[in-house]
């Protein structure tokens, strides 16, 4: 029996009017999704939210300004002896400078001062801190490329190979490696120094092959820390199913470990490079005030502070310009890497 | 257990060995003799001398002279003291070096365990961030500038402490605070981040619930298993006040081992640089394993194999 049609509240009958299809802006409003980020962008927003990181990586940009523009443009040489401007107090004026102001000339201020054979000394402590600086970002790239690479390889190679590269990682773990430090540094000058005659390496010569066998000491000390690392992350990363296909597709050992694997800690890498750095520097102001680090016309903050040493009763000022740099520089670089580690570690998410 | 000690200590031994091979050829690198330097010597003296401490033989010979020496326990005489044996002059000089680097590390160890718990517990409130900030302030400074700085505030300045030498008990306090500072620093941030992973643990909150003190939680059941880091650490931290040591005894005039060392490498005194070597890498690869060993003691759980 046919009943009339009317609106009942138990119908299973559908308001056609629910069934229009959405206008563009509901669509819009309905997506939930983020835009998509990717590792970088994901990794920096969190660093820019971290307001110590930011603090210490715009000092680290600021020093890097002071060490390495500020002296391109600075009146004074870092070698530059000025006659008559022994020993001058910071923003004092030799009597041939004050005269040559009384004629009317500019004469650039010495804000810190001269030393004993009258250098500027703001120079100094800038060059100085451009020696340290360099010291640690070229070791630390160095340490960087040996660690990873051989890590990469006892990592993915395992067996023989990892087993030989362990033991030597074993080995440089246990010696006290400032002991050998100071050693290979002393022998390594002579080599240096005959190889700089060499048509070819005059380069040496320019950066002083104090400075060189630094490099070459911490390369081959400090890779042990990084190689670790790495061999512990490509050990994990080796069984994912991607390496298997990259494999399958015919790809070589060489291009997986490069393209795949190292790609894939790279976050890691960043942050043990950057906590490398200050480790670098306060490893060449140790030797440096030991009096076997950089050579001595370049100054290093290290052996600036030595030097200060000798007259600290009568110019502290010497000694606390060096120190304070060599504590920014290190401080800050130390709180980037955290920062660093906190936004790029996988492991700290 | 007896078979892993047996095997870090044979590990241990092929370190030494190959330390005392590399420092003997490193130094060798080096062009120029110990004698060259003197200017009273005459060539035919010179030649003597040489003949007299072995140097003119081929370099392998000298090697495995050395070496034999060595394994009886002989490490040779020193070229420029005449008539002191490296033997005497470490025997003479370790001691001060020694008691100047265990001071600082028993100051390191009972100041910053402490200071850790203590800022891992009231994480976050002003005194866990003093200590944070204090503690990453005080890894940024070598201990090159914190000694001249409290050299020039306390002596210089306030005359309060002596500033040379060892010869009373005030005047350890200086060099033990510069050497000590590091270590305190470093391991109060260590043990702040693993106390901080321990007090979150269950069996935390059933000390808690069962009703033990914060004192006695803390200190006895956080602390027990929150230390292993720092047990870790010990090796590398001796081995860093043993070198760092260098710096302090050359800063307060201290006749210790590293004064004798940085000397020995400026005047090319070659036994005395091997011995001191050694005989240093030798103590801190001992200390390593002795390390290695008290770890297995300490956290029961550990197997070591």
């Amino acid at each position: 029996m046919m009943e009339e049609k009317k609106k009942n509240i138990l119908s299973m009958q559908l308001n056609v009017d629910d069934f229009v299809p959405a206008s563009p802006d509901e669509k819009e409003s309905l997506v939930v999704m983020r835009e998509s980020v990717n590792f970088w962008q994901d990794g920096f927003r969190r660093l820019r939210r971290n307001k110590i990181a930011m603090t210490a990586l715009v000092v680290v940009i600021i020093m890097l300004i002071l060490a390495f523009i500020v002296p391109m443009f600075y009146p004074y040489g870092y070698e530059q002896q000025i006659k008559g401007a022994e020993r001058l107090a910071p923003m004092q004026y030799s009597e041939g400078e004050l005269e040559a102001i009384a004629n009317g000339e500019s004469v650039f201020p010495h804000i810190l001062g001269t030393d004993q054979n009258g250098r500027d000394y703001c120079i100094r402590v800038l060059v100085g801190a451009r020696v340290s600086m360099t010291v640690g970002i070229v070791a630390s790239a160095l340490i960087l490329l040996i660690g990873a690479t051989i890590g990469a390889v006892a990592g993915f190679f395992g067996g023989m190979v990892d087993m030989i590269i362990m033991r030597i990682v074993d080995i440089l773990y246990t010696v006290p490696d400032v002991l050998i430090i100071i050693l290979l540094a002393q022998a390594l000058q002579y080599p240096l120094q005959t190889l700089a005659q060499v048509p070819g390496f005059s380069w040496i010569t320019a950066m002083g092959p104090n400075m060189m066998s630094m490099f070459v000491v911490f390369a081959l000390l400090y890779w042990v820390g990084m190689a670790r690392i790495v061999r512990g992350q490509i050990m994990v990363l080796k069984q994912n199913e991607y390496v298997t296909a990259a494999k399958a597709l015919g790809a070589t050992n060489g291009r997986v470990i490069k393209k795949h694997l190292i790609t894939n800690c790279i976050g890691t890498l960043i942050v043990t490079t950057t906590l490398q750095i200050p480790s670098s520097i306060f490893t060449e102001s140790f030797l440096s005030f030991l009096g076997i680090g950089v050579q001595a016309p370049m100054p290093s903050l290290g052996s600036l502070a030595s030097a200060a040493l000798n007259g600290l009763q009568t110019y502290p000022e010497k000694l606390f310009a060096p120190a304070v740099m060599i504590f920014v520089i290190i401080l800050s670089f130390n709180l980037l890497g955290d920062g660093l580690r906190d936004a790029f570690d996988p492991k700290m998410k | 257990m007896a078979k892993y000690i047996v095997k870090r200590i044979l590990f241990g031994i092929a370190t030494a060995f190959i330390v005392a091979t590399l420092t003997f050829f490193i130094m060798n690198l080096v062009p120029g003799g110990p004698f060259l330097s003197e200017k009273a010597v005459t060539p035919a003296a010179q030649e003597a001398l040489e003949a007299k401490y072995g140097l003119d033989k081929p370099l392998f010979q000298q090697y495995l002279t050395y070496m034999n020496d060595l394994l009886h326990g002989d490490l040779g005489d020193s070229l420029k003291k005449r008539g002191f044996t490296v033997n005497r002059i470490i025997e003479t000089k370790f001691p001060v070096s020694a008691k100047l680097g265990g001071i600082a590390m028993l100051v390191a160890f009972f100041l910053g365990v402490p200071l850790g718990c203590i800022a891992a517990y009231k994480r976050s409130k002003l005194v866990d961030n003093i200590i944070i900030v204090f503690s990453t302030a005080g890894i940024a400074i070598p201990s090159f500038l914190s000694s001249t700085l409290l050299m020039y505030i306390f002596s210089t300045k306030l005359g309060l402490l002596p500033s040379l030498g060892l010869s009373e008990p005030k005047s350890y306090i200086m060099p033990v605070i510069a050497l000590a500072l590091y270590p305190t620093c470093y391991i109060a941030r260590l043990m702040r981040s693993s106390m901080l992973d321990v007090i979150g643990q269950d069996y935390m909150r059933t000390a808690r619930a069962k009703g033990v003190s914060t004192f006695l939680m803390i200190f006895k059941h956080a602390l027990r298993n929150a230390i292993l880091p720092v047990v870790t650490y010990m090796g590398p931290l001796l081995a860093s006040l043993m070198t760092g040591s260098f710096i302090i005894e050359k800063i307060f005039t201290i006749p210790g081992l590293g004064h004798e060392f940085v000397g020995a490498i400026t005047s090319r005194d070659y036994p005395l640089i091997m011995g001191t070597t050694i005989f240093l890498a030798t103590f801190i690869i001992i200390m390593n394993v002795v390390v290695d060993i008290l770890y297995a003691f300490i956290d029961p759980r550990i197997k070591l194999k």
